[in-house]
């Protein structure tokens, strides 16, 4: 057998050409997940047996040469708030500990026609509320680089899935910074598209307004073409685009030549100096292959974090309170109906989930919805105002993705106000719903890697592509 | 819910309570639109099946389950809308959240400030115009069923059953204006607005099936003060009961006031057995439905295109069809011949048996008395009705033997009714030989007849029933009862 290529897209090749087969490329993951795993925490579910199976039929189809898809016999871990039919989906939570969905999700079923064999499920903080994957009801996932430090998250499992060579490729949910910022801490590459590019049928709902799914890769190519696959209009969602997939791999190598690019001058502050001399390099490294480098203001910016954690709060409370213990998911029994209510979700949600659900019940009550729900959201359209005069000026714009690299274990997880903060510069492109990726440029404190942020208006994502390539070539060539 | 301040209709002073009351009654009616499948998903909307086999991700809030509008009931909202005269405009649906166990979502999905259908009204039959406030989207809850306990509620109950069914299906509320001052009003106004919902299709608006529901919202004040403080009355679950419904609710608050009380504004249940209403729950007590934009789900903008050809494809509305059988008939539109023949929507049918020739008001009769089962458009060819009123007219038949023809018609779908006639063995009598049967029947029972002709109309019995045993049966009963009273003098 042929050595197993690293990247998702040498993969399919491999398999499509014969090279390799698909059960030898799982069989290849599903021994570094037996290596690490116990270590790592990625998963909270590894679906070998499944895997196999699905390993193998691509290989029967290659064998009796009918087509396969882009895909084919990629190894793929999904963030386990994305639903699969017949498989545990928990959201790291104790109140749906044991659901089992009727259904994929859009983005499964896409993978899984393109040829992706499903690993698992991976780690997340509880409803993707979180920013170290600390908040899982399953215990935490660790970074992969250094085992005392966060992974980040929510989308925590995933990242570390990919950086600990688990799997090529996996998916996350982005929110507020959940796929970016645990790809920089994790080294690796992270996307979120445009809101509305990727179906968010089959996704458990945080803040259903701002949830995006994207994917994680060790490589801008591959991030391309899992975000190719995986986009594209879907009738089951009724804020899905409707537009043709993407085409994003081209872009990715074309250079950013005659590209204007912004820096943000009010950027707030409070990013390491690693993280500040990364973004300067990287403003360097765009400017030596030809891209411009303009100044543009984003004065609301400030603003948006508070913006954020009214709105997404606001829309968890709805969206879980959906989880009564009437239907599925635990039950704690109790003398009457709402004592049930209140027993069951007491005992399955975690502080920080009941700390959400409660901030967004309090900001959309009576008396206070102006001035709390009502003001977020207009400040959410100053914002996109204040993105779109920037956008006059320039293609794409450049922030570090977090303020800080990976932290230790228990270093924010008591201080909200903190961890909250680690999603600063992430939270304003959701709230835009632009797209965002962030690409592994550089290293910081303790030789931990440093995330580059790339912005772009909404279906910008070509753009964003040829910049994400540009800041990879430039840091290969180092 | 409506402003109470924004209605300037005054009641007459011969619809004022007594003591100088007058009553203010605004209505909010439910009806659940004759869709095919749900609002937001793809089960069937259908009344009556298996529990919970009606069902889906959607229906059962699933974790990652996403709703998608269903535009028939769009469409089926704006021709509600279109024909309570409303502005129809770009929209945003809301959430309203609280728990319950048959609400799968804890939310339901409504309109809340900017509603599909807005500022309209309704014109009574009795002449009185009643604005509509609004019109609006949303779904409807499951079904709770509560076992044990004294109430039939939930509180005090053994336990419950939830029937998912209903979860989803597609509702239009209809928001009056206070405009309504008696109860007479209100009951017409349920009435009225029942035959234009079923008569465009949009709901077969069935008040015992629950496809219809109305709340009322009730209060009194005196004329030239502000309104007093409303109470919603739910459950009532016919149109009579609306009415005596609003009756006991005003008599209420009025007997309270008088005696020195004040209204609190509250939730009551009318209890239909008891014949009175009771508090549900204190305005205090009401759940605060944080109503925020579904995000879910984008705006709604019907587009002038889409309203236009909605409105053109309306149908003839309830009032202009029975206009329409006043002018064919000349029976009053609130006759009720005509209110049934308009319900059943078989208007059109009468008029195609008077454009076969028939006469129309015999066509109208006979439609209303032998179709009630038949539908819109009864498959009986209305040339073959026009025929039978044709020989009844002129006499040919009586009307006990057309109604017989009538029957054997419906029977077979259709058939020539003089053949029916003739092999029945009917046959006109002329009125001589019927007068020479009176005149015989007369001098036979001269009891009788002196009985009737002091003015015992029970006596005609004995004389007309000589007649048709002496014809065996062919005399018209019509005619020999105008003979008798012209020998009567």
């Amino acid at each position: 057998m042929a050595a197993v290529p690293s990247t998702a897209a040498g993969i399919a090749d491999a398999v499509a050409s014969k090279q390799v087969t698909a059960r030898e490329v799982l069989e290849h993951f599903l021994a570094a997940i037996d290596a690490r795993e116990s270590e790592i925490n990625a998963f909270n579910l590894v679906t070998a047996d499944a895997a196999r199976a699905q390993a193998d039929a691509i290989d029967a189809d290659i064998a009796a040469g009918r087509p396969v898809g882009p895909l084919a016999g990629v190894p793929i871990a999904l963030k386990d708030n994305m639903c699969t039919h017949g498989v545990e989906t928990t959201c790291s939570s104790r109140i749906l500990q044991g659901w089992k969905p009727p259904y994929d999700a859009t983005v499964v079923t896409r993978l899984r026609a393109a040829g992706a064999v499903v690993v698992g499920k991976t780690n997340l903080d509880e409803f993707a509320m979180g920013s170290s994957t600390e908040n899982s009801a399953f215990g935490p996932t660790r970074n992969p680089l250094d085992t005392s430090r966060v992974p980040g998250g929510s989308s925590g499992g995933s990242a570390a899935a990919v950086a600990a060579g688990f799997s090529p490729v996996s998916l996350g949910s982005d929110t507020g910074g959940s796929i970016r910022q645990p790809a920089a801490l994790c080294g690796i590459v992270g996307v979120k598209p445009t809101y509305g590019t990727v179906s968010r049928f089959g996704l458990v709902a945080y803040a259903s307004s701002l949830d995006q799914i994207g994917p994680f890769a060790t490589n801008v190519d591959d991030a391309a073409l899992i975000t190719e696959v995986i986009s594209g209009h879907d009738s089951n969602d009724s804020t899905s685009i409707p537009n043709p997939p993407l085409q994003l791999r081209g872009a990715a190598r074309e250079g950013v030549k005659g590209m204007r690019i912004g820096r943000v001058t009010d950027l707030p502050g409070g990013a390491e100096p690693e993280v500040e001399k990364a973004l300067n390099d990287a403003f360097d490294a765009l400017r030596a292959a030809g891209a411009e480098i303009v100044d543009v203001t984003l004065p609301s910016l400030s603003y948006a974090l508070t913006a954020y954690y009214l709105i997404a709060p606001a829309e968890a409370s709805s969206n879980l309170a959906r989880f009564d213990g009437v239907r599925y998911g635990l039950r704690v029994g109790a003398a009457d109906t709402n004592a049930m209510y209140g027993a069951t979700r007491a005992a399955g949600f975690g502080d920080e989930v009941q700390r959400r659900i409660m901030l967004g019940t309090y900001a959309l009550s009576a008396g206070y919805y102006d001035a709390y729900y009502g003001k977020a959201l207009k400040v959410r359209r100053v914002i996109a105002d204040d993105f779109a005069k920037a956008y006059e000026k320039v293609d794409a714009i450049l922030t570090p993705t977090s303020p800080v690299v990976a932290f230790k274990f228990g270093d924010k997880v008591d201080d909200p106000m903190s961890m909250y903060l680690c999603d600063i510069y992430t939270i304003p492109t959701n709230l835009a719903g632009h797209p965002a990726m962030s690409v592994p440029f550089g290293n910081g404190a303790h030789g931990m890697p440093i995330g580059i942020q790339v912005l772009a208006p909404a279906l910008g994502e070509q753009a964003m592509f040829r910049v994400g390539g540009a800041l990879e070539s430039a840091r290969a060539g180092k | 819910m409506s402003d109470s301040t924004l209605s300037s209709v005054k009641a007459t002073e011969d619809q004022l309570l007594e003591g100088g009351w007058e009553l203010i009654v605004g209505l909010e009616v439910h009806v659940e639109l004759a869709t095919r499948t749900k609002l937001f998903s793809g089960s069937p909307n259908r009344f009556g099946d298996e529990p919970n086999t009606n069902i889906d991700p959607v229906t059962l809030a699933l974790p990652g389950a996403l709703p998608v509008l269903n535009k028939h009931a769009v469409e089926l909202a704006m021709r509600i809308g279109l024909a309570l005269n409303c502005r129809i405009q770009p929209c945003i649906f809301h959430r309203k959240n609280y728990f319950y166990p048959d609400m799968p979502k804890a939310y339901q999905i409504s309109q809340y400030d900017i509603p599909i259908n807005a500022d309209g009204h309704l014109d009574l039959p009795s002449g009185v115009r009643i604005g509509v406030e609004r019109a609006h989207l949303e779904e409807d809850t499951g079904k709770s069923t509560h076992v044990g306990g004294a109430t039939g509620r939930i509180h005090g109950s053994d336990y419950s059953l939830i029937d998912f069914n209903r979860a989803g299906v597609p509702l239009v509320e209809i928001v009056s204006r206070p405009d309504i001052r008696t109860s007479e009003q209100a009951k017409e106004y349920a009435a009225e607005l029942r035959a234009i919902v079923a008569a465009i299709g949009a709901s077969d608006a069935k008040m015992e099936e629950g496809s219809m529901r109305v709340d009322a919202n009730v209060s009194v004040h005196k004329p030239g003060t502000p309104f007093g403080t409303r109470c919603e009355i739910k459950n009532v679950n016919s149109i009579r009961a609306l009415g005596r419904a609003i009756d006991y609710e005003a008599r209420r608050q009025i007997d309270v006031i008088e005696s020195g009380g004040t209204i609190r504004q509250e939730t009551r249940h009318w209890d239909d057995a008891e014949g009175r209403t009771h508090t549900l729950r204190a305005k205090e007590d009401a759940d605060d439905y944080r109503y925020f934009p579904e995000p879910d789900l984008v705006p709604l903008d019907p587009g002038q295109e889409w309203i236009d050809r909605v409105r053109a494809e309306l149908p003839p509305l309830p009032a202009e069809r029975r206009a329409m059988l006043q002018a064919l008939t000349g029976y009053d539109p609130q006759s009720e011949a005509v209110i049934v023949a308009v319900e059943r929507g078989q208007h059109d049918y009468v008029k195609a048996i008077a454009d076969a020739g028939g006469d129309p008001v015999r066509a109208l009769i006979y439609v209303t008395q032998a179709f009630a089962e038949a539908g819109e458009s009864p498959s009986v060819p209305p040339a073959d009705i026009a025929a039978l009123t044709v020989l009844e007219r002129d006499g040919k038949l009586s009307a006990t033997q057309a109604k017989t023809v009538l029957a054997e018609i419906v029977a077979n779908g259709g058939g020539d009714a003089a053949a029916i006639a003739a092999a029945k063995g009917f046959e006109a009598m002329d009125n001589s030989a019927v007068e020479a049967m009176v005149d015989e029947a007369i001098a036979a029972d001269p009891d009788a007849w002196a009985k009737y002709c002091a003015g015992e109309e029970k006596a005609a019995g004995a004389i007309v029933g000589r007649v048709m045993k002496a014809s065996k049966g062919k005399a018209d009963g019509k005619v020999v009862s105008a003979i008798m009273q012209s020998r009567r003098g």
